[in-house]
């Protein structure tokens, strides 16, 4: 990306920026409370600097609270507890001035919805070159041009075009890739992607996703990709977190989790996609019984138990986050491994 | 039992405040509002028998309050119900049969809109004789394209939904589909749009009152005792608030029972209606 | 963009004409007609004849109707049946005193209930908006007659601050002229300021819900920052849209008022018409407002589409 204040590319090692340590982002027991009830509760786990995570989970699971957590961004009516650090200092705790200055510089994020995420009567240009306005310091016309490189960064086609257009005037593609540069301006450290594809086309998400991976690739951004599609977390991330009922499950490298599920929920998932390359007949879709109870209104103890095949009275005490090396588990009867 | 909004109760409260005055002064009040005794005339608050005072013809303070909201409710409803009876189904028709008739509705609609209350009731006192009917006839008809309006824009979104398309398609007559699934539909709406239409109903009335071009005396109106209070300040200054008093705590009564049915009946569907002409 | 400007134009011109014909028809409705009603006990048929003929009111009703809309193009309003003087430059003197009534009010209004609205927008869950909420709900409540007359009785009456009523007119003293519109502005802003501050108050709260308020603060903007830079120009669009209906009731309010402080305004020269039934003066004055209420429709829905820019640039 570059950052604004000289033309060196980030990436070289002539930036005085880059210098800086990369951080690791370290989330312990967060909780978010929906007045007395919890829809976070205890979630605890580490993004690695220059990691790529995803975050998987149901509507319903907390992901997205998870993910507004770490930003400060919760709505009105809601609080966090627990603690979010990153450069040794504790978010959650930080006072509003100095929280203002880590967001969108060194802390960023993409939403879902791009229609609705971008202020409807404020031209695309400027809305993407006001990170670079606050956080750089940039007047407005050398950060209009600023803006533009990064359009054009995001593979937006005309953006001198784009630049001085309305977002409405936009297809949901090039909103969503407007966004990203918007979140990307300033190179931060830390991108949460909160279902980025979630709301365009098909066709459309492939485009979004090597886009993000090129970016995140580039400038070694650490990553945390919200979603509730495998498919996504399998092909964009080294390392899965599979929430439930506001709690982990299970976590660990993609390959640990897709090829070796331990958890039951988490083989209940894969279970539950259709089979691309194999006969039909012989395999019935898998579905996982039950739905997933609204808020409050999961069993005590584990979450999964009233739909999990493996549960028993031992599941009313909230099984224990096991430790296996890389590959963190939370249940008294996991999956067997190679089945 | 879900929990009422509190702005429905205290609105409800106030408004059955004032409709229990009005009901109670048919059968009693402290003293004859009409009744005139003029050693009596300008007694302070709390005068022995004359709670509230006395005004300039020596008439019982409370007694008239009481008596004039008799008025104020009577004014309300004949208005509503004048505007409920013309703009509810125009506005009906215009949602069901859209095309012309709808345009040339709105059109009309809009027109009659650039009339304010009061002014039609100005133009109304003048050529024809200023008293209670003219006032009442003139705010009905004010009223007439908000409701209109107002029935127009949730017509078109319940004509939208499916069991609408479903009973056209089993053949389903326009006049039943209107009265059987469009106006029990609206009817949320419309209770909303009633009472914030009593209130401004109250207001206005009280306003040509005042001027002269309403209620005649010696009915109590609240609005012509402001006005009698106005030429004697200096003798009794309290006179000038009673009145005032009530008429805000009646148009208070009102815009709360509004607000509370409006987040008590589906407030999603009442917010969003279609706001262009 | 341009032919919906051309087309709403159109469809003020046919509203006004529309209007003028209802207002013609309602006052000429009268059965006893204007002259019966003018001599009053000296009507005999032969005096009732002459006066209908010397008023032209034995010409047919379209003719007359033509008369009056075509006069008032060309800025003839007629002659008042009573004063026997043109109704045109008499509405222009009115004019000096209801128009910087109205402004005045409007300017006090604004001042007032947009601070007011944005913090209880803002601070929407606390008490300090709560209150100022309540205070509004209350503001909406109170007759803007009564208003005026409760702040005559404090500021007049008791601390002689200002005059009860009367005007003296600009060009004899100006200050007292000033002062004179003092209350009853205050008045009518005042009650004005509770209903615009109901508006921006809820504007401010939806608007603080949106989610591009929170991919501003995504960026590093404080609350305040992306209510400012964001929220505001979202906030207006709804606001602008009933500023019409507003203004429409300012002017209402400034009749009534008029007459509390007995200011010698148009509102004042509606009423002692309406008093006296000259009809003329009457049906001039009604059409006057009504345009005036049209022609601030126009202009308000015309500058809402010029600030959303979805609407601007929809092809």
């Amino acid at each position: 990306m570059g950052c604004g204040t000289c033309s060196t590319p980030s990436s070289s090692s002539g930036c005085r920026r880059r210098a800086e340590v990369a951080e690791s982002l370290l989330v312990e027991d967060l909780r978010v409370l929906v007045g007395a009830v919890e829809a976070v509760r205890g979630v605890s786990f580490e993004l690695g600097a220059g990691s790529r995570t995803g975050l998987i989970g149901e509507s319903g699971s907390g992901k997205t609270l998870t993910a507004l957590a770490l930003m400060g961004l919760l709505p009105d009516g809601l609080r966090a507890a627990g603690r979010v650090l990153y450069g040794g200092r504790d978010l959650l705790t930080l006072p509003d001035d100095e929280l203002c200055a880590l967001r969108g510089d060194r802390l960023a994020m993409v939403f879902q919805e791009p229609m609705s995420a971008l202020n409807p009567v404020m031209r695309i240009g400027d809305q993407v070159a006001e990170p670079l306005m606050l956080h750089r310091r940039l007047g407005r016309r050398v950060a209009l041009a600023e803006a533009t490189r990064a359009l054009m960064r995001v593979r937006i086609r005309d953006p001198e075009e784009k630049m001085r257009a309305y977002p409405h005037q936009l297809s949901g593609g090039q909103r969503q890739r407007a966004m990203i540069a918007m979140a990307m301006a300033c190179a931060p450290a830390v991108l949460v992607a909160d279902e980025p594809t979630t709301a365009l086309d098909v066709t459309v998400q492939a485009g979004i996703l090597r886009l993000l991976d090129e970016l995140v690739e580039a400038e070694g951004t650490t990553l945390l990709l919200i979603t509730h599609d495998l498919a996504v977390v399998a092909s964009s991330c080294d390392r899965v977190l599979v929430m439930y009922g506001g709690k982990i499950v299970e976590s660990g490298t993609v390959g640990q989790v897709f090829d070796r599920p331990r958890h039951p929920y988490t083989r209940a998932l894969l279970d539950a996609i259709p089979p691309v390359d194999e006969d039909l007949p012989d395999r019935h879709l898998r579905a996982i019984p039950g739905s997933v109870p609204g808020l409050g209104r999961f069993p005590p103890g584990c979450p999964f138990r009233n739909r999990c095949p493996n549960a028993d009275g031992k599941c009313a005490e909230m099984p224990p986050l096991a430790v296996l090396g890389d590959h963190s588990l939370a249940c008294w009867h996991p999956v067997e491994a190679g089945i | 039992m879900r929990r009422l909004p509190p702005a429905l109760v205290a609105g409800a409260f106030l408004v059955g405040l004032v409709v229990l005055v009005a009901l109670v002064s048919l059968v009693w009040t402290p003293h004859d509002p009409d009744h005139v005794i003029v050693p009596d005339r300008f007694r302070g608050v709390g005068g022995g028998e004359y709670l509230l005072g006395t005004d300039q013809f020596g008439r019982d303070e409370l007694s008239r309050l009481m008596a004039g909201a008799r008025n104020t409710l009577l004014v309300g409803i004949v208005t509503v119900v004048i505007a409920i009876a013309a703009g509810v189904p125009v506005g009906a028709l215009a949602a069901f049969y859209r095309g012309p008739l709808e345009e040339v509705a709105m059109r009309a609609s809009d027109v009659l809109l650039a009339f304010p209350a009061i002014l039609l009731a100005m133009l109304f006192a003048a050529v024809f004789r200023p008293g209670t009917l003219t006032a009442m006839a003139a705010i009905g008809i004010a009223f007439v394209p908000v409701f209109a309006r107002v029935v127009r824009g949730a017509g078109l979104q319940v004509m939208q939904m499916d069991y609408v398309t479903a009973a056209r398609t089993f053949g389903s007559r326009g006049w039943w589909i209107v009265a059987r699934h469009l106006l029990p539909n609206v009817g949320s709406v419309l209770i909303v749009q009633a009472t914030i239409a009593f209130a401004v109903a109250i207001l206005a009335e009280a306003a040509l009152s005042y001027l002269g071009l309403g209620t005649p005396p010696p009915t109590a109106s609240w609005g012509r005792m402001l006005s009698d209070s106005q030429s004697y300040l200096y003798q009794s200054p309290l006179l000038a608030l009673w009145p005032g008093m009530a008429i805000a705590f009646s148009v208070l009564g009102f815009n709360l029972l509004g607000d509370g049915l409006r987040d008590l009946l589906d407030p999603k569907l009442v917010e969003r209606l279609p706001a262009q002409g | 963009m341009t032919v919906a400007i051309a087309t709403r134009l159109v469809a003020l011109v046919a509203s006004l004409v529309v209007a003028s014909i209802l207002v013609f028809v309602v006052v000429n409705l009268l059965p006893g007609d204007v002259a019966t009603v003018m001599l009053g006990t000296n009507a005999t048929p032969e005096n009732v004849a002459a006066l209908r003929h010397s008023l032209g009111l034995d010409q047919p009703l379209w003719l007359r109707y033509l008369q009056w809309a075509g006069g008032m193009l060309h800025g003839d309003f007629g002659t008042s049946v009573l004063s026997h003087t043109p109704v045109g430059p008499l509405i222009l003197q009115k004019l000096t005193v209801s128009g910087p009534l109205a402004l005045l009010a409007a300017a006090i209004a604004l001042a007032v209930s947009v601070p007011t609205g944005v913090v209880a927008g803002v601070r929407y869950r606390r008490l300090s908006g709560a209150v100022l909420s309540a205070l509004s709900l209350g503001g909406i409540a109170i007759p803007a007659f009564w208003a005026g007359l409760l702040l005559a009785t404090v500021f007049a009456v008791k601390l002689r601050l200002f005059p009860a009523g009367g005007f003296i007119d600009w060009t004899e003293d100006p200050v007292a002229a000033a002062r004179s519109l003092v209350l009853p502005a205050v008045a009518l802003g005042l009650v004005q300021a509770a209903v615009l501050t109901r508006f921006i108050r809820s504007a401010i709260i939806d608007v603080q819900r949106e989610d591009f308020i929170r991919t501003a603060r995504a960026k590093g903007l404080t609350r305040w920052q992306a209510l400012q830079r964001h929220g505001f120009r979202n906030a207006a669009i709804p606001v602008v849209t009933i500023l019409g209906i507003q203004i429409t009731s300012l002017l209402v309010g400034a009749i009534v008022i008029e007459n509390v402080f007995v200011l010698p305004g148009l509102g004042r020269l509606l009423f002692q018409s309406v008093g006296n039934r000259d009809l003329i003066v009457v049906q001039d004055l009604v059409m006057l407002l009504t345009a005036v209420v049209l022609a601030v429709n126009f202009l308000v829905d015309l500058s809402y589409r010029l600030l959303d820019p979805r609407i601007r640039t929809a092809s």
